[in-house]
C-alpha cells in the first residue's frame, strides 16, 4: 500500500504550491523573488504592504475555506453514508447566506463591517440547532436530510424575498454578486474573524475518523461497535456549521467543492471514510486555491466570481464521474 | 454465570408490545438458536440486548445491568450481526473485517499484531480469505454474508447475537457457518443466533427460544421445542420428523389453517 502512504504528502505539496502560486498573483506584478522577499522581510515597505495586507490573507482565507469545504464534503458523505452528501445539504449554507443577505438589506453591512460575516455565522449555527430540532439527536440519516432540504428551501426562499422586496437594483445585485462567492479584497479581518471558527470546525470533523469507519457498516453495526451515534451527530453537524459557516461568513457560497473533491479523492485513499478526511481536506485547499488562481489569471479585470469557477470546473467532472459510474453498473 | 440474561424484558412499539415479557438466559459454551414466525420480535429482542432500542426489563450482560456497561466495553463483550448486510463504500473485505477490532483499539492507534491476527483467523473461520483484497460492496449475497460474519468474529467477543446469519447462503455455506458457531461454542463462547432452518436450528444448536408474537412460546432442548404440537402452536405448519446418526432433521410439509 506505498503509494496510499504518498497521498498526503503528493496532496500536501500541491497544495502549498498553489498556496504560493496564489500569494505571487496579483496586479501589482512583482517578480515572485522580490514578493517573496518583501513578504518575509518587509524591506520594500509598498511590495510588503500589498503581500501582507492583500495577497497573504486572500490565499489564507483559500487555503481554510477550501479545507473546509473539502473536509465537512467528506465527513457529512462519511456520516449520511450518500455520496452526494455536501454542506450545503444540511442548510448550513443556504442559512448563512440569508443571514449575510439580511446584513446587506438591513444596511448593517454598511454599518458596520463586521456585522455581514456575524449575522451569516448566526444563521449558519441557527440552521443547525433547527435542522437537529426537526431531526432529533438519535435520528437516522434520512430524516436528517429531509431536514436538512427543508431549512434550506426555507433559507432558499427567504433569500429571494429579501432579494424581491430589495429596494434598489444596485442593493439586488451586490447580493446577487456577493452570493456568488469570491476571496477579492478580504482582509485580515477576515481571516481573524473566519480563522479560528474555521479551525474549530475541522478539529471537530477529523475526530469523526473512527466513527465514519464503523458506520460503513450502517447505523447498528456501528453503535453494536461501540459507537455512540449521538456524538456522531454532534461532532458532524458541529464541525460544519463552525467550518463551513465561517466560510460562507467571508467568502461566500461557495459551491461544488465540498461535493466534487471527496468524490474525486475517494478512490485514490481505497474508499477508506476515515484517510479521506485529511485528503478531501488538503484537496478542498488545493482546488480552491487553483480556482482562486486561475480566477485572477483568466479574467484579472473582471473580477470572475469563485463560486462560478468552482461550479464551472466543478461541474465537468462531475460529469466525467457520472459517466463512468454508468459505465461500471452497465 | 449466564453471559446474557434477559429478565421480564419487554419492548412496546406504540401500544402493542413487540417483545412481550421475555426471561431466559445463556451460559459460555451454548449456541441457543432464536426462532419463530416473520415478526415474531427475533430482530427486536436481539437490538434491546445490545441498547440499541429502549426497553423494559432487565438485560444483564456478564452479570452486569446492561446500563453500566459504557458502550466500548460493551462492544469488547457483545458483537452483533445485523440483518441488513449494509456495506456503504467499496472497502476491501480485508478493511471491512478489520472494522471489527474497533472495540480494542484506541482512537487512531494502527492495527496491532493481535488486531492483524484476529482479522486473520476471522477471514479463515468464514473462508472469506481468498477474496480478502476484492471490494466488499462487489461480492455475491452470500459471500457478503460471510464477510460480514468475519467482521463480527474479528471483533472476538465472548458473546454473539448473529441475525439470519445463514439467510441466502448456499447448503455448503450455511453447514459451514453453523459449524462455527459451534466451535465458538466449544472455546466457551456463547451465541444467540436467529434462523429460519428448523433442520440446523435443531442440529447446531444447544438449545431453542421459540418466539410467538412477542411472547416466548417454548425454550428448551431443540426436539422438545421442535416437537409437532409446538411448531402447528407457532407456525401454523405440520412438519416431517427424522433423523439420522447426526441429529434430528425437520422439514416443514404442509400448512394447518385454524
Amino acid at each position: 500500500m506505498t503509494p496510499q502512504r504518498l497521498v498526503l504528502p503528493l496532496l500536501g505539496a500541491v497544495t502549498l504550491a498553489l498556496f504560493v502560486a496564489s500569494l505571487l498573483l496579483g496586479p501589482a506584478g512583482a517578480p515572485a523573488g522580490r514578493s517573496l522577499a518583501a513578504l518575509l522581510t518587509g524591506d520594500n515597505p509598498a511590495l510588503a504592504l500589498v503581500m501582507r495586507e492583500i495577497r497573504l490573507p486572500r490565499a489564507l482565507l483559500g487555503l481554510g475555506i477550501g479545507a473546509a469545504l473539502g473536509l465537512a464534503g467528506a465527513a457529512l458523505q462519511g456520516y449520511l453514508r450518500n455520496p452526494l452528501a455536501e454542506p450545503g445539504l444540511l442548510g448550513v449554507s443556504a442559512a448563512a447566506a440569508l443571514g449575510a443577505v439580511l446584513a446587506f438589506y438591513t444596511g448593517l453591512a454598511a454599518l458596520l463591517p463586521l456585522a455581514l460575516p456575524l449575522m451569516a455565522l448566526g444563521g449558519a449555527f441557527a440552521a443547525t440547532l433547527l435542522v437537529v430540532g426537526l431531526a432529533g439527536v438519535a435520528g437516522g440519516a434520512l430524516t436528517l436530510i429531509l431536514a436538512g432540504v427543508a431549512v434550506s428551501s426555507l433559507a432558499g426562499a427567504l433569500t429571494s424575498l429579501v432579494l424581491n422586496l430589495s429596494p434598489n437594483p444596485f442593493a439586488a445585485s451586490e447580493i446577487m454578486f456577493w452570493l456568488l462567492g469570491s476571496l477579492a479584497d478580504r482582509s485580515w479581518m477576515h481571516v481573524t474573524l473566519a480563522g479560528p471558527f474555521i479551525l474549530a470546525g475541522m478539529g471537530l470533523l477529523l475526530l469523526l475518523a473512527r466513527d465514519l469507519e464503523a458506520l460503513t457498516l450502517g447505523e447498528d453495526a456501528a453503535r453494536s461497535l461501540g459507537i455512540p451515534l449521538g456524538r456522531t451527530r454532534a461532532l458532524a453537524l458541529g464541525g460544519t456549521a463552525a467550518a463551513v459557516g465561517a466560510g460562507v461568513a467571508v467568502a461566500g457560497a461557495i459551491g461544488f467543492v465540498g461535493l466534487v473533491v471527496p468524490h474525486l479523492l475517494r478512490p485514490v485513499v481505497g474508499h477508506s471514510p476515515s484517510r479521506l478526511l485529511p485528503a478531501a481536506a488538503l484537496g478542498g485547499a488545493s482546488f480552491l486555491l487553483a480556482a482562486d488562481v486561475a480566477a485572477r489569471l483568466i479574467a484579472p479585470e473582471r473580477d470572475l466570481k469563485l463560486g462560478v469557477l468552482t461550479a464551472l470546473v466543478g461541474a465537468p467532472f462531475f460529469l466525467r464521474l457520472v459517466w463512468t459510474t454508468r459505465r461500471r453498473l452497465a | 454465570m449466564s453471559l446474557l440474561a434477559l429478565d421480564r424484558l419487554t419492548v412496546r412499539r406504540g401500544p402493542c408490545p413487540v417483545v412481550d415479557d421475555v426471561s431466559f438466559a445463556i451460559r459460555a459454551g451454548e449456541v441457543v438458536g432464536l426462532i419463530g414466525p416473520n415478526g415474531a420480535g427475533k430482530t427486536t429482542l436481539m437490538r434491546a440486548c445490545l441498547g440499541l432500542i429502549p426497553a423494559e426489563g432487565r438485560v444483564a450482560i456478564t452479570g452486569r445491568p446492561l446500563a453500566e456497561l459504557a458502550p466500548a466495553e460493551r462492544a469488547r463483550i457483545v458483537a452483533y450481526l445485523p440483518q441488513e448486510r449494509e456495506i456503504a463504500w467499496p472497502i476491501t473485505v480485508e478493511a471491512l473485517v478489520a472494522l471489527g477490532r474497533h472495540p480494542h483499539r484506541r482512537p487512531g492507534a494502527r492495527l496491532s499484531a493481535a488486531d492483524r491476527a484476529a482479522v486473520e483467523t476471522a477471514l479463515e473461520m468464514a473462508e472469506v480469505s481468498a477474496f480478502r483484497t476484492r471490494p466488499a460492496t462487489e461480492l455475491s449475497g452470500g459471500e457478503r454474508a460471510r464477510v460480514l460474519m468475519a467482521r463480527a468474529l474479528a471483533q472476538e467477543a465472548p458473546l454473539l447475537l448473529a441475525d439470519e446469519p445463514v439467510a441466502g447462503l448456499d447448503p455448503a455455506h450455511a453447514l459451514d457457518l453453523m459449524e462455527t458457531l459451534g466451535h465458538l461454542g466449544a472455546e466457551g463462547k456463547a451465541v444467540l443466533v436467529s434462523l429460519h432452518d428448523l433442520t440446523l436450528a435443531a442440529r447446531h444448536c444447544t438449545r431453542l427460544v421459540l418466539l410467538r408474537a412477542g411472547r416466548l412460546l417454548a425454550e428448551g432442548p431443540p426436539e422438545a421445542v421442535l416437537s409437532p404440537a409446538t411448531l402447528a402452536a407457532a407456525y401454523g405448519v405440520s412438519a416431517f420428523h427424522a433423523a439420522d446418526a447426526r441429529g434430528p432433521i425437520v422439514v416443514p410439509t404442509g400448512r394447518i389453517r385454524p
